[in-house]
């Protein structure tokens, strides 16, 4: 009995140590391209070129790289920066209100026109960019980040509302009846009793919108004016042009992820919840 | 050199004032000019510093435009014609955009109605005279003249390093059976016969390959419908192309390459010949330092001598520039005997006005004398590949039928595949 | 509290999300639906001209994009997006179910390493396919990495650019594979809908063998016929099937999405009681059998959603693509950029029909997904 404890003990940590060298191995793996993007980035443009050096370190740590992208890159991060902004408040502002609604609120139709509204958050954008593309300029919105910031808001309505709708659900009614008893209509039960308990569902949306919107890449290329474009769209083309010098996409690169991925590590477990909430089970 | 431009910017703008004061018809005073000009090109990276030039000398001329220099970048304009075609169909044209003369401008906008008519233009500076008249028929409808071209370029021209190929003891072929001969004799040496880069690439060395095989008369009869597109010459077009291939980097490594490198490969001699369009003697040039004739050596591509395959910057004015005065004096800088002595040297072109001062060894290399001289006595077809000669429908899916027949390695199923897109297109005369 | 005045207030509070969705999601839909039966750029010379009239042309466009000889890269995109889904969706759910199984072991630092296996997921496709790009390049990255490591020879693969097929198929075929699947997906779908309504096996066996007989009887083909059309031409490119190339688009995808799958995996793992684990051990389990019997089965639900979810971004990926392979690669293209690539040469009408088959596949997996998630929330 005893021996057969020992053994299990022995095999137990066995195993801990194989599953510990498999998540290390794992990791190491996926650090790659982290690795290769840091090195080349800080390669000067000749270094940075050559395909069969490129796992070496830097001979000498050239930051021009980022200097020089920045310098490219500045007004298309700064409106980046303004998209998301305006996107992210409204659209996270609009998914409470509907999510209040639809959770709260038994309108009728509800069951009818709420998977319709999600229908919304997986249809291919290509499918709607031709009209879309007209109905921008016939609003005069075409070309700059307004227009962009309506088109984010309106696709994003899907997802926040569901958010806020599955997040909403478990207030519990009675809470929102004794508010109604004190008086407070629709708006008065919103303001007082729903939106105080609503701020972790603001995280999660807010960094889900956050992050979809500054990684998004097909109305950002198609909607606006050279001088408005997002961060995606000068990187796509630094990558996919007649780049002989690595150094200057991969420290664009990390220039544009630097946010997103600054959101994901500060708050990632509010991320990994935007993450399961946007599989509809929650 | 900026005191240079200077000068010459005070020069016209005392010559604007008095040709204004005899009451010309510019009598659009030159200083009058404010507000904003966008421009919209794909010149970036390596062909940024002519553009550069051409702008410095307009902002000499006109200190209170604010001159926008849109560029996207890209590999023969196909991304920035994407992005152009959105804007336009956005309703938001640039004030004036670089487009290729001949069919790309024609087929798109022109029949769009979406250009102003430059004949008024053309008649006012005098161009008539200065233009070649087969270049201007080429930008031109019975309704107007579209565009004014900035530069030539010579498609069919092939790169070769002299001092390699006389180490490798070879003639540079001047047939592509020529080639085909020499093409084993250089493998067995471990050197890539021909260096090709990504897609567009391919397309480029076809055409050439076409015009080759066909010759001049044989390469108009496909767009004006007079060639039989499944006879046999066309199906030996297909043939020959395939067994160039053969003796490249096609499927090797090619499609990872951008043009530069596949030049790259000639000039570090692990490849014997490329075919590419004259810009890359400016790359050669300018960028790599070499001398023209000795760091590289230059012929047209086999069986093409005297004819010049020739594609043309050009830039036009769209029905609604919003800043129309500035693009009109953007235009007659470009068409003006400065403007394109500025720009064509450092792009590595050749000027199309006829009197270009281009045997001024301090503008023009050795490179570009020999094209201007060329031009001047060469039979002149349109490249297909690069706008001339087909619509952008045909020229947008021209490369699958490049890649059908790559795949497939069938000559007649890429004629069938080639009648086909004509005809979808009307590309090819009818 | 549900008084009508409130009420009224309600419904118009959310009155506007749905007017804009219903514009910004079905009324362009229509839009688009429309120019792809209509002729609407078919003649380039009128493509771009203002105010220019459409005419209906019926299903030529989809016919066109399925047998013309030169819209064969439809079809390459199209086998290709499908090779695509299959692989990344198994590579993506055993990557990830094998990291939660792996962190689930009481691991010292386990959110260390979830962070590293998530925050690929933070990046925008478009980082993702620029660093890929440059690490599958021919003669550096991947494949020189075991020389590096190890000394070996460098590999020669060419990553992007590969022509390399396996599995391959002639298109006829395939299309007939093609009806077979819609057979196979309807008959799916009755089976699980039957399931809930109790209906008996002989029925669902009935239905079954009709739909069999009706697909292999070739009777959809006489429904609509494009793959049966006489013009076809498509006899000549024998191209179709997984090609190599892809498969560092594959691995690039994976890279970025496994920890997503991980993270859904690991929630589940997570809200199964520890008292029901414990319990099997008691019964003499053995840690392996307790995933294989108690954990596995109660992850079927996630699983199924995390291949929605990863399904139907697959489906619609382009930006990767387009960053990785740009707009003009040979063999490594999906529907999404050949749309980008009609607006290049004015092909409106048939850029919408791309689109329009890109939205049908979608919806394929998606609607039956939102009808059968409303139903159970109801009951």
């Amino acid at each position: 009995m005893k021996a057969q404890m020992e053994a299990r003990m022995l095999t137990r940590r066995l195993w801990r140590l194989v599953a510990y060298s498999l998540l290390i191995l794992m990791a190491l793996i996926f650090l790659i391209p982290v690795y290769m993007v840091i090195v080349t980035s800080l390669k000067n443009p000749i270094e940075a070129g050559q395909e069969t050096t490129s796992w070496n370190l830097p001979t000498k740590i050239y930051w021009e790289s980022f200097s020089s992208v920045w310098k490219e890159l500045a007004p298309n991060l700064r409106n980046s920066a303004l998209l998301v902004t305006g996107a992210t408040t409204i659209s996270a502002l609009v998914g409470s209100m509907n999510g209040y609604v639809l959770a709260k609120w038994r309108i009728r139709g509800a069951s009818f026109f709420f998977p319709l509204m999600l229908f919304g958050m997986f249809i291919p954008y290509q499918a709607i960019i031709i009209p879309l593309f007209k109905f921008m300029d016939g609003i005069n919105l075409y070309g700059g980040i307004p227009g962009l910031v309506l088109v984010h808001v309106v696709y994003g309505i899907p997802i926040t509302t569901l958010i806020f709708r599955n997040f909403y659900i478990d207030i519990p009614n009675e809470l929102l009846e004794a508010g109604a008893i004190d008086g407070a209509g629709f708006f008065g039960i919103y303001t007082k009793i729903v939106f105080p308990l609503s701020l972790p569902g603001f995280v999660v949306v807010v960094i889900w919108q956050f992050t979809q919107i500054w990684n998004e890449f097909l109305f950002a290329v198609t909607l606006v004016k050279d001088k408005w474009q997002p961060i995606t769209v000068p990187l796509a083309e630094t990558a996919g042009g007649i780049a002989v010098k690595w150094n200057q996409p991969m420290a664009a690169a990390i220039l544009a992820a630097i946010p997103t991925l600054f959101v994901y590590i500060v708050m990632g477990r509010w991320f990994i919840r935007g993450l399961l909430a946007g599989s509809i089970k929650g | 050199m900026s005191k240079r431009l200077l000068s010459l910017g005070s020069f016209l703008f005392i010559l604007a004032i008095v040709v204004g004061a005899l009451g010309a018809p510019t009598a659009r005073a030159q200083d009058d000019l404010s507000g904003q000009l966008e421009i919209f090109s794909w010149w970036s990276g390596d062909e940024g510093p002519a553009l550069e030039a051409l702008i410095a000398l307009f902002n000499e001329q006109h200190p209170n435009v604010e001159l926008i220099n849109a560029t996207v970048a890209g590999g023969s304009g196909v991304n920035a014609r994407a992005v152009l075609k959105t804007r336009m169909e956005g309703g938001e044209p640039p004030d004036s955009f670089q487009v290729h003369a001949g069919q790309e401008l024609i087929g798109t906008w022109v029949v769009a109605d979406r250009m102003e008519d430059l004949s008024f233009l053309y008649e006012e500076q005098g161009w008539y005279d200065v233009f070649p008249e087969g270049l201007i028929d080429l930008l031109s409808t019975e309704d107007g003249i579209w565009s004014v071209p900035v530069n030539i370029h010579r498609s069919n021209v092939m790169w070769y390093n002299p001092a390699k190929v006389e180490e490798w003891g070879i003639e540079v072929p001047t047939t592509w059976d020529e080639f085909l001969a020499v093409c084993p004799t250089l493998q067995d040496a471990g050197v890539t016969p021909l260096a090709i880069g990504e897609a567009w690439t391919v397309n480029h060395l076809w055409e050439s390959v076409a015009l080759g095989t066909l010759g001049a008369e044989g390469w108009n009869g496909i767009w004006s419908g007079e060639t039989d597109l499944a006879g046999e010459d066309f199906l030996k077009v297909w043939d020959t192309f395939g067994k160039v291939l053969a003796c490249s980097n096609f499927g090797d490594d090619n499609a990872s390459l951008s043009w530069q490198q596949a030049i790259d490969r000639v000039v570090d001699g692990s490849a014997a010949f490329n075919v590419m369009g004259d810009w890359a003697a400016g790359y050669m040039s300018t960028t790599l330092g070499l001398v023209p004739g000795e760091g590289f050596g230059y012929v047209p591509s086999p069986g093409t001598a005297g004819t010049f395959l020739m594609l043309s910057d050009s830039f036009g004015l769209p029905v609604g520039a919003p800043n129309r005065d500035n693009a009109i004096a953007w235009l007659t800088l470009l068409g003006s005997k400065e403007g394109q002595d500025a720009f064509n040297p450092l792009k590595g072109s050749i000027p199309a006005r006829i009197d270009g001062d281009v045997t001024n060894p301090d503008l023009y290399n050795a490179y570009l004398q020999s094209a201007a001289a060329d031009w001047a006595v060469d039979t002149i077809v349109g490249s297909l590949v690069h706008g001339a000669a087909a619509n952008e429908n045909f020229n947008g899916n021209f490369s699958s039928v490049i890649d059908l027949f790559t795949a497939s390695g069938d000559p007649s199923a890429a004629s069938a595949a080639f009648v086909e897109l004509c005809s979808t297109s009307g590309a090819c005369g009818g | 509290m549900y008084n009508r005045k409130d009420k009224t207030i309600a419904f118009l509070m959310i009155l506007p999300s749905l007017i804009l969705l219903g514009i910004f999601v079905y009324f362009f839909i229509a839009q688009t639906a429309w120019y792809s039966v209509s002729d609407w750029g078919v003649n380039p010379a009128t493509a771009l001209k203002k105010g220019v009239e459409k005419n209906y042309v019926g299903l030529d466009n989809y016919h066109t994009l399925i047998s013309s000889a030169s819209d064969y890269e439809f079809r390459i995109s199209f086998v290709n997006t499908f090779f695509f889904t299959i692989f990344f969706l198994a590579a993506c759910l055993i990557l990830g179910f094998f990291l939660a199984f792996l962190l689930d072991q009481r691991i010292k630092g386990e959110a260390v390493f979830r962070t590293i296996f998530l925050f690929p997921m933070s990046l925008s496709f478009i980082v993702t396919g620029t660093i890929w790009n440059w690490l599958l390049k021919p003669k550096g990255g991947l494949n020189i990495l075991p020389e590096k490591l190890f000394g070996l020879d460098p590999l020669k693969f060419k990553w992007l650019n590969s022509e390399t097929k396996v599995f391959k198929f002639e298109w006829m075929q395939g299309g007939n594979l093609f009806y077979l699947g819609v057979a196979l997906f309807a008959f799916a779908l009755f089976t699980y809908t039957a399931q809930k309504r109790h209906l008996s096996w002989f029925w669902i066996a009935l239905v079954g063998v009709g739909l069999w007989l009706i697909s292999s009887a070739g009777f959809w083909n006489k429904i609509w016929l494009p793959i049966d059309n006489p013009k076809l031409d498509i006899g000549t490119y024998t191209g179709y099937g997984y090609n190599a190339a892809l498969s560092g688009v594959i691995i690039a995808a994976t890279w970025q999405m496994a920890g997503y799958v991980m993270a859904l995996f690991l929630a589940g793992i997570r809200g199964i009681s520890e008292e029901l684990r414990e319990a099997a051990r008691v019964d003499g389990c053995s840690e392996w059998q307790v995933y294989l019997h108690i954990i596995l089965p109660q992850l079927r639900p996630i699983a199924l959603s995390a291949i929605i979810i990863l399904g139907h971004i697959s489906l619609k990926i382009f930006d990767l693509v387009y960053a990785m392979a740009g707009i003009d690669n040979r063999e490594v293209k999906v529907p999404g950029i050949l749309m980008l690539k009609g607006f290049r040469s004015n092909e409106w009408a048939r850029s919408s029909a791309v689109a329009m088959v890109m939205l049908f596949a979608i919806s394929l997996v998606i609607i039956p997904y939102l009808w059968s998630n409303l139903r159970t929330e109801k009951s």
